[in-house]
């Protein structure tokens, strides 16, 4: 068993299309540090300078982990993390 | 090419002005790949903003997985200009992160007729594009 993680079409680019890759870690950043090894780049899409980003929303299950411990949230084997960029914009 | 029935097309004109003088915001969905837009799907504007919009992210989450759920894809992602034309704008454009959708834009600026346009947004380049109605 493993995490899943769902990718938006936008990041599909380092995973090689696939809309779920799988990854481990006992916090959202070791999970995102261990998908990292694989899919190169991608932690750059979701963290700016030791936070996530702000117009990435990043679920555990179906919790924005705005609302858990952001990079801290812990994590284990058969959650699914859902990443879904923000949909925003104004004048 | 934007291809959008008519009580779509009406449907988002009236979130537009009963929401105005906040941006409101939403989707259409349709079938994935079809480029058919098929549901109309008013979302919170997070914000409440006369100059922003943002998707509450508990709102996106839901409807996003029940998209999913039904194979669907949003095909048009729509929002209001309260006061400036129907064009996106510099924060439009940065955050556009749906490369398949149609991005809608209405303007509430004059109180008898409202601006509606589209656009695709990719890569930071915007293009218009027509807009077919169809009764």
């Amino acid at each position: 068993m493993a995490i899943e993680v769902r990718i938006p079409t936008i990041l599909r680019t380092y995973t090689d299309g696939a809309k779920q890759v799988e990854g481990t870690g006992s916090t959202l950043d070791e999970l995102i540090t261990d998908l990292e090894q694989r899919h190169g780049g991608l932690r750059d899409r979701l963290v700016d300078g030791g936070s996530l980003r702000r117009f990435v929303n990043v679920y555990l299950n179906d919790e924005d982990v705005r609302f858990l411990a952001g990079l801290e949230t812990p994590v284990k084997d058969g959650d699914t993390v859902t990443v879904l960029p923000a949909v925003a914009g104004g004048v | 090419m934007l291809t959008i029935p008519r009580a779509l097309h009406d449907k988002i004109v009236a979130h537009a002005r009963a929401d105005h003088p906040d941006e409101a915001c939403g989707v259409l969905a349709g079938p994935a790949g079809s480029d058919r837009p098929e549901r109309f799907i008013a979302m919170l504007n997070a914000e409440r903003s006369p100059t922003f919009y943002r998707f509450d992210s508990a709102e996106q989450f839901r409807v996003w997985r029940e998209m999913d759920d039904h194979d669907e894809e949003p095909v048009v992602i729509y929002h209001s200009h309260t006061a400036t034309e129907a064009y996106p704008s510099r924060t439009d454009i940065s955050y556009a992160s749906e490369p398949q959708a149609h991005y809608v834009l209405v303007s509430t600026r004059d109180e008898n007729e409202a601006e509606f346009r589209s656009y695709r947004i990719l890569d930071g380049q915007v293009t218009e594009e027509p807009v077919t109605v169809v009764e």
